[in-house]
C-alpha cells in the first residue's frame, strides 16, 4: 500500500501569536515548529496501516521553505520511508491542494492523508479539493480508518455522532483523533531519519482568488468578576442583568 | 449580488445557525437587491422559518437519497441551485458537516471560499471578510476576489433577526453525477433531541476535575436547566468519559456561543482557544491561580460539587 501524508508546519499549541510590519506579518521568533496536530494523526495511523500490512510505502508531502525542514524530519522519524518538499510558503489552501495534486498524478497512492484542517490558517479545504482535483472521493474527519484488500472501512465524525462509511481506494481523507495515537519517535528512528530521501520540487504555477489583508488579535478580555461560591445566586443576577445571555 | 442560502438541518429542524447563515445571505443580498434563495433537503416543521427570515424562495430536495448526508452530493446540488438562480455568492453555517461540503463546492462551482467568517463583507465590490485564524488566537482580514464565492460563517457572525419575505417554496431535483453517494454508510449512531455544539447559544463543558463519567450529572443537570450543549476538555473524551464530538478546543470542536461554562477546566491555552471567541465565559474551579480565570467573564473559585448543584437549583428558581 502507497501512503501519502500530507503535513503542515504549524506554531506548537503553547505558542503565543502576535504580528508586526502593521499586522501584516507572523512573528515566527521564538515560536517552536511542529508537525500540525491533526496530520501526526493521520501520520501515526499510516505507520499503523504499515505495519500491520507488513509493506507498502509512506511519502511525507509538505508544502513550505527550507526552515520546515526539521519538522519534515520528524515525520520521517516517525516512520514515514520518504519526502517530497514544494519550495515555497504554503499561500493558501488552493495552492497546496493543487501541488498535493500535481504530484499525485504522477505517482498512484491509495491513500492521501492529512489533518481535517491546519491549526494556523484552519481553512479545513485541502482534503476536499485535493479529492476534486484527482475526481476521487474524499472524507473528513475521520477518526477511525481500517482497510481490507481494496477497501476502507471509516468512523467519520457527525454532528451529535458518527458514522460508519465504506468506500473503494484511492481516498483521500482529512484526520483526526482518536484515529491513532500521536507517536514518539524512537531512538533507531531519528538516526535513521537522516538518510531516508528528502526530495525537493519547485512548486507549479498558480493563481487564487483569495488576497490576504492583516492581522488581527481579539481584544483581550477585561479582569474576570469573582464571585463567592455561597453567593451562586449573584451569578444568576449578572449572567441575566449585566450579560444579558440567559 | 443574489445569494444562495444552504439550510442544514438535525432533528428535522432548520438550524439555527443556519438561519444566521441566512441572515448573513439577506444583509448583503439588501445592499444591491439581489435575491435571496435557501435550499433545504426533506421537510422540516419549521421550514416557514426561512419565509421569516427573508428567503424570497426555498428550494426543496425531496429525493431520499439526500438523506444520507453525502458531502458531494450536496456539494453538487448547490452548484446546479446557485447556477439556476444565478447566484454569484454561497453562504452556510460552519458545521462538521458544511466543513466538508465547501472545498467540493468550491472546485465544482469554481468559486473561492473563505470558511471561518466572523464579520460582514465590506461591499459587494471590495469583498473582505474577517476570518477567525490560528485556531481562535487571531483574525485575518482577506478579499475574496473570484467572481463566484463561498463563505462558511461562525457562530454568532451576525445577530438573527425576521425580516419576511415570500419564502415560495418550490421542488428541486438536482441532478447528481456518479461520484455522488459512492460512499456507502454500512450504520449511523447519533444522539436525538440532543442541542448540537455548533448550534448552541449556550454550552456547559466539564473537565477533569469532575473526577469521573460517573458524575457528569451535574453537567447535564446545569444544560438542561439552561437549554444549553454540553461540551468537554480533551482528556474527558480522551479517557472516554465522553464521546469524541463534545471534545472543545484547539484540536477539538471551536464554539462562539453567547454563554460558556467551565467546570472542573484549569483552561490550557489549547482549550482556551477553543472557547476564546465565546460572549462571556464563567468558570468554575477550586484553584483560584487556574488559568481559566484569565479568559473568564465571571468566576467561582470553589468545589464544582458543591457550586454546580447549587448554581443549577438558583437558574431552575429564577428562570
Ligand atoms: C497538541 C495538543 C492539543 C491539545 N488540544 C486540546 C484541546 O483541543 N482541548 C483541550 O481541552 N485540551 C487540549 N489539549 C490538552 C491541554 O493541554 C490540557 O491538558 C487539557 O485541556 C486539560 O484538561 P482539563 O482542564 O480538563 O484537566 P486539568 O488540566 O487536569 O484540570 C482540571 C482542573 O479541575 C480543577 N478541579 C479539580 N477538582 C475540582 C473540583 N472538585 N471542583 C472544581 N474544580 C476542580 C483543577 O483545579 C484543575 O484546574 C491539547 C494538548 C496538546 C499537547
Amino acid at each position: 500500500m502507497n501512503i501519502l501524508v500530507c503535513i503542515t508546519s504549524v506554531p506548537d499549541t503553547t505558542s503565543k501569536i502576535s504580528f508586526s510590519d502593521n499586522d501584516t506579518k507572523f512573528v515566527s521568533a521564538g515560536i517552536t515548529f511542529i508537525i500540525g496536530p491533526y496530520d501526526d494523526y493521520a501520520l501515526a495511523r499510516a505507520v499503523e496501516l504499515k505495519e500491520a500490512a507488513g509493506s507498502g510505502n509512506i511519502t511525507v508531502f509538505h508544502v513550505g521553505e527550507a526552515d520546515s525542514e526539521p519538522v519534515i524530519r520528524k515525520a520521517l522519524a516517525i516512520g514515514a520511508d520518504d519526502a517530497v518538499r514544494v519550495n515555497s510558503v504554503a499561500k493558501d489552501g488552493y495552492f497546496v491542494a493543487d501541488q498535493i495534486a500535481a504530484y499525485a498524478k504522477t505517482k498512484s497512492f491509495d491513500l492521501i492523508l492529512m489533518g481535517k484542517e491546519s491549526i494556523d490558517f484552519n481553512s479545513g479545504i485541502v482534503h476536499g479539493l485535493v479529492g476534486e482535483l484527482l475526481g476521487i472521493p474524499s472524507i473528513s474527519p475521520v477518526m477511525k480508518l481500517n482497510i481490507n484488500g481494496n477497501e476502507a472501512t471509516m468512523e467519520k465524525e457527525i454532528e451529535g455522532g458518527k458514522e460508519t462509511l465504506q468506500a473503494s481506494l484511492p481516498l483521500v481523507l482529512g484526520c483526526q483523533e482518536p484515529i491513532a495515537e500521536w507517536k514518539i519517535p524512537s531512538m533507531r528512528g531519528i538516526m535513521s531519519a537522516r538518510t531516508k530521501p528528502l526530495q525537493v520540487i519547485e512548486p507549479t504555477s498558480f493563481s487564487s482568488g483569495l488576497e490576504f489583508e492583516k492581522y488581527e488579535l481579539p481584544t483581550p478580555r477585561t479582569n474576570c468578576k469573582m464571585i463567592s461560591d455561597s453567593q451562586v445566586e449573584e451569578l444568576v443576577t449578572l449572567l441575566k442583568s449585566e450579560a444579558k445571555v440567559i | 449580488m443574489s445569494v444562495l442560502i444552504f439550510l442544514e438541518t438535525t432533528d428535522n429542524q432548520i438550524k439555527k445557525s443556519s438561519l444566521e447563515a441566512l441572515v448573513y445571505g439577506r444583509t448583503i443580498a439588501s445592499r444591491s437587491g439581489g435575491s435571496v434563495t435557501a435550499v433545504v433537503a426533506g421537510n422540516p416543521s419549521n421550514l416557514s422559518e426561512a419565509a421569516s427570515h427573508g428567503a424570497s424562495s426555498v428550494m426543496q430536495i425531496s429525493d431520499s437519497r439526500f438523506s444520507q448526508n453525502d458531502t458531494q452530493a450536496f456539494a453538487e446540488a448547490l452548484s446546479e441551485a446557485a447556477n439556476q438562480k444565478s447566484a454569484s455568492l454561497i453562504v452556510m453555517a460552519k458545521s462538521v458537516f458544511s466543513d466538508s461540503i465547501v472545498p467540493k463546492l468550491s472546485s465544482i462551482w469554481k468559486a473561492g471560499a473563505a470558511t471561518n467568517v466572523v464579520s460582514l463583507p465590506e461591499s459587494d465590490a471590495n469583498f473582505s471578510v474577517k476570518r477567525s485564524i490560528f485556531t481562535g488566537k487571531a483574525f485575518e482580514a482577506m478579499k475574496l476576489t473570484s467572481e463566484r464565492k463561498i463563505v462558511s460563517i461562525k457562530k454568532n457572525a451576525v445577530a438573527v433577526s425576521l425580516a419576511p419575505a415570500a419564502g415560495e417554496v418550490v421542488a428541486f431535483q438536482p441532478s447528481v453525477s456518479s461520484k455522488a453517494f459512492s460512499i456507502r454508510t454500512v450504520s449511523t449512531e447519533k444522539a436525538t433531541g440532543e442541542i448540537l455544539l455548533s448550534d448552541a447559544e449556550i454550552v456547559v463543558s466539564g473537565g477533569r476535575g469532575l473526577k469521573g463519567p460517573e458524575n457528569w450529572g451535574l453537567v447535564t443537570d446545569l444544560a438542561k436547566v439552561l437549554g444549553a450543549a454540553t461540551g468537554c476538555s480533551k482528556p474527558v473524551s480522551d479517557l472516554h468519559w465522553r464521546p469524541h464530538h463534545e471534545h472543545v478546543g484547539q484540536t477539538g470542536i471551536k464554539v462562539s456561543p453567547n454563554l460558556y461554562i467551565a467546570i472542573g477546566i484549569s483552561g490550557a491555552i489549547q482549550h482556551v482557544a477553543g472557547i476564546s471567541s465565546s460572549k462571556v465565559i464563567v468558570a468554575i474551579n477550586k484553584d483560584p491561580e487556574a488559568p481559566i480565570f484569565k479568559a473568564a467573564t465571571y468566576g467561582i473559585v470553589g468545589d464544582a460539587f458543591d457550586v454546580v448543584p447549587k448554581l443549577t437549583q438558583a437558574l431552575r428558581n429564577s428562570l
